[in-house]
């Protein structure tokens, strides 16, 4: 009987060891894309956006996709501004989040599903790039060991009043909005500020120094990496969640308890 | 003797406190989980005082600017406050320190919110009726007491957020016209910010308002035991006794255990959720504001009623800027606090009422009370979400403007339509107790007479639930009738016309006869 009930166990119950590694390998695998994809545009800025080849690329590129609304010489239309000299960063930004192609007409372009490799994303900025001067991409070191501490203070002061202190991002006027800044890679965030994308500003080098974005760049990698020490962060909404929680949750639970105690025990 | 039983006989000797013991333990609860509310409160004003006084052993209450040097690494070497920088220490470098004042935090949210649940259930009871006036006043000014105190509160960290708080006071202090400017310059010591006012605030946060709190707690019970608890209708259950348990020993024990329950949710929120995350915010500084910058939940209403003012009313009278957009919004809420500091007295008025009610009504059976309790849930419901207007936008995918306007309309017509509606709905179930009562309740069995025809059998209700049904107070509208001078004064007038407001459409309890016929009448 009790070796029976053991067979049956170790069929159903209990996952074999193969099953538990292949799940485990299935998880990495997962969690691994997931990160790669979400960081790819920060491991392979290798492509070099002078050669002619990738700004011809970037130009047949631009003629099919882009061109309907910001016009065959990137020249602007009715329906998209002139990219002339918006720099290669301003491309990478909007066509690496996923912005552009921007698709409905809406208060601001949102972000959807990037629609073109990384590769494709640089031979687009090389043909913008290549029209004329403007912001380029940022490298690799100017994107890393900045001052945690200095970009907390430099991001309360420039940028919370529309992302919220905590980056949970806020509502500007007429439907425009201020996206959360949990999942942006770094260079997108150092892009954003050097191109001022659609309704934020622009943040050149004299407003904030080369080192001052990357101190920012450090603070949000920091409270990315760190979780709050409080527990459960509730969307960093504040005090609106917080609210919400006390009376749904909170006040919810003792209710159930006052209940169970005056039930009637027949 | 055992060692206890000498003790106590030794107290006892001393004190007489055996009476008293006898006296309050022999005291009679009722039951039901309504009633617990309060308790609730309560248990968490406890928690707050202990997990306060934790916090007090470590907070420094100066504005003197310090660099901070304690363990968060993002904020290492920021100049702030000496308040600031030892609420960090109490998060991230005094032993239980965070989970302490996360304790602490929650447990101010969920007094507030109990203490406006509790009121609720008072409200829509009738709780509130003669004997119980004054302790509705009472509780009113504690609702008030604990609303200052989270405020007092949450503004001693002097962070971002506490000091955007404290900005929008002070704009409102200085809005009012001729003394606003000096009482903003004599309460922050200065111009705003000042270096005085986290002292303040600590002075009135730790000892004045809680002392107060403490001693209309004090009355507030004092008058539940002698009033005695009210309770619902029932069977047996008169104005002039209580049907439950006697304090001593159950009600004792199930409250005392409830205690700990209470402190456990508090406890388990603080140990999982975050609260007021100041780390975030960082030390104030009066040129940020963060988006998404909002008071605590209970001084929400008032975040809402600025924000719902429509802009630019501003007249200039006599030399003064007269900043309409501020004045309203603090008459609005004045007036709608002191409604409901009143209302008791004006319904004793207008029902002409004075007899002791300690049988509570059902809210239905009191349908324009409950009417105009809806409507001001609806008006507070409508000001409060007007404070989350930004985060209702983003997350709803909606324009702001557009929360807004709306929010607008519907503080306006929400009540109304609230007070309708609650009023229908509650003379409609009125309607259905009392056809429950007349023709019993559908059985769902379908049965074929003899002629072919298809009824649903009826049956009675027992006596005990046809008692619940029909045992209410009815008030019908007061004439118009002189006094003992035989004059109508203004005074007689408008009375009857708020009784007929209140009681005009009104569903009778069923009566003996009534019931008789109808029986009568199911037989032929
Ligand atoms: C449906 C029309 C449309 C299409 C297609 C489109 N865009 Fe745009 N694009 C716009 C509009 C409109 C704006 C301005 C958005 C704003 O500022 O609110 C814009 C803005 C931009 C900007 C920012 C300009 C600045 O001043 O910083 C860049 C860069 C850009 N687009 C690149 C592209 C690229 C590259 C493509 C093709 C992959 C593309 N767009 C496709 C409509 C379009
Ligand atoms: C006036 C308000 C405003 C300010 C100030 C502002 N932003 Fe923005 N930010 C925006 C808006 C609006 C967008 C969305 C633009 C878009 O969709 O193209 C945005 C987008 C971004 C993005 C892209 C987010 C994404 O999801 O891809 C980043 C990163 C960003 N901002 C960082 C910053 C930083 C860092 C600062 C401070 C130096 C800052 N912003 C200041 C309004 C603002």
């Amino acid at each position: 009987m009790i070796k029976n009930k053991k067979k049956n166990e170790s069929r159903s119950g209990r996952r074999r060891p193969v099953v538990s590694v292949a799940l485990l390998a299935l998880g990495l695998a997962f969690t691994g894309g997931v990160y790669a994809a979400l960081t790819a545009s920060t491991a392979s800025a290798e492509v070099d956006l002078s050669s002619p080849q990738v700004i011809d690329q970037g130009s047949k590129l631009f003629a099919a996709n882009c061109a309907t609304c910001h016009g065959q010489q990137a020249q602007g239309t009715a329906n998209g501004p002139s990219l002339i000299g918006v720099g290669a960063a301003a491309v990478d930004f909007q066509v690496g989040t996923g912005r552009m192609p921007m698709q409905a007409n809406s208060a601001q372009a949102p972000v959807k599903p990037v629609q073109f490799t990384d590769e494709q994303v640089k031979a687009l900025a090389a043909y913008v790039a290549s029209l004329a001067a403007g912001p380029a991409i940022p490298t690799e070191s100017q994107l890393t060991d900045g001052n945690v501490a200095n970009g907390g203070e430099l991001f309360r002061i420039n940028c919370a009043m529309c992302h919220n202190v905590a980056g949970a991002g806020g509502a500007l006027t007429e439907g425009k909005y201020a996206p959360e800044l949990k999942n942006v890679s770094a260079v997108h965030i150092y892009e954003a500020m050097l191109t001022g994308p659609q309704n934020m500003p622009v943040f050149n080098d004299l407003n904030l120094t080369p080192a001052d974005k990357k101190d920012i760049i450090a603070y949000l990698e920091y409270n990315r990496a760190n979780p709050s020490p409080g527990g459960l962060e509730l969307s960093s909404l504040g005090p609106v969640s917080e609210g919400l929680f006390i009376w749904i949750i909170g006040l919810g639970v003792i209710v159930g308890f006052t209940i169970w105690i005056t039930a009637k025990s027949n | 003797m055992s060692i206890t039983a000498k003790a106590s006989n030794y107290l006892d000797e001393r004190t007489s406190i055996s009476g008293a013991v006898k006296e309050f333990g022999r005291k009679i609860f009722p039951d039901h989980w309504s009633f617990l509310l309060g308790e609730v409160a309560l248990y968490s004003f406890i928690i707050i005082l202990l997990s306060g006084t934790f916090l007090t052993f470590f907070f420094q209450a100066s504005m003197t600017p310090v660099e901070y040097e304690g363990s968060f690494v993002p904020l290492k070497g920021v100049e702030m406050s000496a308040a600031m920088s030892s609420t960090l220490d109490i998060s991230f470098d005094i032993r239980g320190g965070l989970l302490m004042r996360q304790v602490h935090h929650w447990a101010a949210l969920l007094f507030v919110a109990a203490i406006g649940l509790h009121m609720l259930r008072v409200f829509f009871t009738g709780a509130f009726r003669k004997p119980r006036e004054l302790n509705w006043s009472i509780g009113f000014v504690l609702f008030v007491l604990a609303m200052a105190e989270g405020f007092t509160g949450y503004s001693l960290p002097d962070d971002l957020l506490s000091g955007n708080g404290l900005r929008i006071i002070d704009g409102m202090i200085v809005g009012v016209p001729v003394v606003g400017t000096w009482i903003s310059f004599l309460l922050f010591g200065g111009e705003f910010p000042g270096n005085d006012i986290v002292g303040r605030l600590y002075t009135l946060h730790i000892l004045l308002l809680p002392l107060i709190v403490i001693a209309f707690i004090g009355l507030h019970l004092m008058f539940v035991i002698i009033h005695k608890h009210t309770q619902y209708p029932g069977p047996g259950r008169t104005e002039e006794n209580v049907v439950g348990y006697p304090v001593l020993p159950v009600y004792a024990a199930k409250a005392g255990g409830f205690f700990f329950i209470v402190f456990g949710v508090v406890a388990l929120m603080a140990a999982t959720v975050t609260i007021n995350p100041i780390w975030n915010y960082g030390p104030y500084d009066p040129s940020p504001v963060s988006a998404g910058t909002q008071p605590d939940w209970y001084i929400g209403f008032a975040d809402g009623a600025l924000r719902l003012m429509p802009p630019h009313l501003e007249t200039y009278w006599f030399g003064y800027t007269w900043s309409w957009n501020i004045l309203i919004p603090i008459l609005v809420l004045v007036l709608f606090l002191a409604a409901v500091f009143v209302y008791p007295f004006f319904e004793a008025w207008v029902t002409g009422d004075k007899r002791e009610h300690h049988i509570l009504d059902r809210p239905r059976n009191a349908p324009v009370r409950t009417a105009i309790g809806a409507a001001g849930v609806t008006f507070y419901a409508v000001l409060w979400a007007g404070a989350s207007s930004d985060i209702i936008a983003t997350h709803f995918k909606v324009t702001m403007e557009g929360v807004i306007n709306t929010l607008q309309i519907l503080l306006i017509l929400g009540p109304i339509f609230a007070f309708i509606i609650a009023k229908r709905v509650a003379l409609a179930l009125q309607k259905k107790d009392q056809a429950i009562v007349l023709h019993g309740f559908e059985t769902g069995r379908i049965v074929r007479l003899p002629g072919g025809q298809f009824v649903e059998v009826h049956e009675q209700l027992s006596e005990y639930e046809r008692w619940q049904l029909v045992s209410f107070t009815d008030n019908a509208p007061i004439m118009v009738r002189p006094n003992d001078r035989g004059r109508i004064t203004a005074g007689i007038r408008w009375r009857s016309r708020w009784s007929r407001f209140f009681f005009e459409d009104r569903v009778a309890p069923v009566t003996q006869t009534e019931y008789k016929q109808a029986l009568e009448h199911a037989h032929h």
